[in-house]
């Protein structure tokens, strides 16, 4: 056969995946095959691929079960590892993990977001010599996503399972995008963990889509469906920059979607819980808001959104949720947000309403203080742009992790309704006078704990900590938007370096 | 049955929604003080309420069953 036959004839047999009966299956857990799914993610014709004749000529193992390349995201290079699930069930052997490690490495040299499109059965056990201990295997690739963080966008969608040592990869990504019902994580099989532990569990239950999602947080995205999925993989790079040291793209600017001043959206009683999204959808861009993590800790929002175009990362208390409280999750959940932002630029806007972290013996043990100093942490570390807005409440450390005055953000501005303090003034009158309330007569405790309430809330008014200049400003809420698009935009050149040292030693 | 529990450690504030009472889904049916703040606590959906197993005043911890809905 002449040699571009022989080429055309293995190119055609590749492409075309493993055999026939496992497309099949694909069809039945209404799953696309890896091209499809290429062919959904990148701009058209903009796939270049590497290492297509991986193994070619074992018919059952096309491309070695995985491709990989570079293509385009909305005009922007990406590289890209897709598993295929048609060819071995998408397991990794030598092959796999050498092309693997080859196209981080390329991201890394050409300073580009990768994207994994996870769906494998993890490594293969008979392979193992050739794949998991040595240099360039499989440990590797886990490697190079930490050394990767930070530097370039690493985006994970999990179309199938990612088990075992593969679970790390998600882990090791900057955002997971989940399809529900379809993907899951773990590191022991429900055989496994029934073999080994002896405990009897179903595959959804431990490690499924929505339990990742809404109890261990791996997962920050929940996705309906496959094209959803990807959808939301692409929606994620038009806020990235193509590395650390790039900006995130600006887009168009929009007003907000709602028309609702935000004046009216926040109630005057301090202890009266109010909804913090209709906050935001009055301060952002329309249809900008991307929630990271939604169905994670809701008492603490995150996410990704556009002010007059301008990414922003929004850190906001939910008050509707557990009254905003700071817990061992959500602390967590703020923490590697804020990190995120700082890593890849993008301007950092706090909403504080927050009557603290969590106290009592359960947050305790779950070891709410060192979880609620990693947020303080990334809080302190962050040297993009950042800007506090005290909404209402800011008590205790829960002032800290917002980014308070203390944290050097660039301003720390206070709605009129804010109140700043070490604790609300009913906890902090029990505890200064507690003595004294007791020893007085039972009638007359209303009226002295009354008075105590009032000089407590004049010495704490937050006209006179902007007189103290403890905020830098004091904004009328129909006015925020336009100064916070105002400082952050005078805040673009800022180029800071937090301090040099080779690593802190973190709280987590 | 379906339980409604605490969302987080604090003392029942209020209860509003007695035995038999037809709730929809996010509706309160006991709004807790925890953090000196009110905390509602939502239906998890629709149905009637057919036991209560809390009083005012009471500690509750996070996951305590305040309440069964059917």
């Amino acid at each position: 056969m002449e040699q571009t036959d022989r080429l055309r004839a293995a190119v055609e047999r590749v492409v075309a995946g493993g055999p026939a009966r496992y497309h099949e299956k694909l069809r039945e857990q209404g799953k696309l095959f890896v091209r499809d799914r290429l062919r959904r993610l990148l701009d058209e014709d903009s796939f270049v691929e590497d290492g297509l004749l991986a193994r070619h000529e074992d018919p059952e193992l096309a491309a070695d079960a995985v491709v990989t390349g570079i293509g385009r995201i909305g005009g922007r290079t990406v590289c890209v590892m897709a598993s295929d699930a048609t060819v071995k069930a998408g397991s990794w052997g030598a092959r796999t993990v050498e092309k693997i490690v080859r196209i981080q490495e390329q991201a890394l040299r050409f300073n580009v977001p990768i994207v994994y499109l996870v769906d494998s059965a993890g490594g293969r056990i008979t392979d193992q010599v050739e794949m998991f201990p040595g240099r360039r295997h499989a440990g590797r690739i886990f490697y190079n996503q930490v050394k990767m963080s930070g530097r370039v966008p690493q985006v994970c969608v999990l179309f199938g399972p990612s088990p075992a040592g593969a679970a790390y990869l998600p882990a090791l990504s900057d955002v997971v995008i989940m399809v529900d019902g379809n993907a899951s994580a773990f590191l022991g099989s429900p055989r496994m963990a029934e073999m080994v532990i002896g405990e009897k569990v179903d595959l959804e239950t431990m490690g499924g889509a929505r339990m990742h999602c809404t109890v261990s947080g791996l997962g920050d995205f929940l996705a309906a469906s496959e094209e959803e999925a990807i959808d939301l993989a692409r929606r994620w790079l038009a806020y990235m920059p193509d590395n650390w040291r790039g900006q995130p793209p600006r887009g168009p600017a929009r007003p907000p979607a709602s028309a609702t001043p935000l004046s009216a959206v926040v109630p005057k009683d301090q202890n009266t819980p109010f909804n913090m999204y209709r906050f935001i959808e009055g301060l952002v861009d329309a249809d900008s808001f991307l929630e990271v993590k939604r169905e994670y800790a809701p008492e603490l929002i995150t996410g990704l959104a556009r002010l007059d175009g301008q990414v922003i990362g929004l850190v906001a208390n939910q008050p509707a949720v557990k009254g905003g409280v700071l817990f061992v999750d959500s602390a967590d959940k703020g923490a590697r947000f804020i990190w995120l932002c700082n890593a890849y630029n993008i301007p950092l806007l706090f909403l504080a309403d927050v009557p603290g972290f969590m106290i009592g013996s359960r947050v305790e043990r779950q070891g709410i203080i060192r979880h609620g100093a990693k947020m303080i942490c990334a809080v302190s570390e962050a040297t993009v742009p950042k800007i506090s807005v005290i909404v209402r409440k800011a008590y205790g450390a829960g002032l800290y992790a917002m980014a308070g005055p203390a944290f050097e953000p660039d301003a720390c501005l206070a709605l009129p309704t804010a109140q700043i303090a070490i604790m609300g003034p009913e906890a902090a009158v029990n505890a200064v006078y507690y003595n004294k309330i007791q020893e007085l007569p039972a009638e007359e405790r209303p009226a002295f704990v009354a008075a105590k309430r009032a000089e407590y809330a004049a010495d704490i008014d937050i006209f006179r900590l902007a007189s103290e200049l403890i905020v830098d400003a004091v904004v009328d809420p129909d006015q925020l938007r336009a100064e916070l698009i105002a400082r952050f935009a005078a805040s673009r050149g800022k180029a800071e370096t937090f301090t040099e040292r080779r690593s802190p030693v973190y709280p987590v | 049955m379906i339980p409604v529990t605490a969302p987080m450690a604090g003392v029942v504030y209020q209860l509003p929604a007695p035995v038999g009472t037809d709730v929809g889904e996010g509706d309160s049916v006991a709004v807790l003080e925890s953090m000196k703040m009110h905390v509602p606590v939502p239906a998890p959906r629709a149905g009637r309420i057919k036991e209560v197993r809390v009083r005012e005043g009471d500690f509750v911890e996070e996951g305590d069953i305040l309440a069964f809905l059917e």
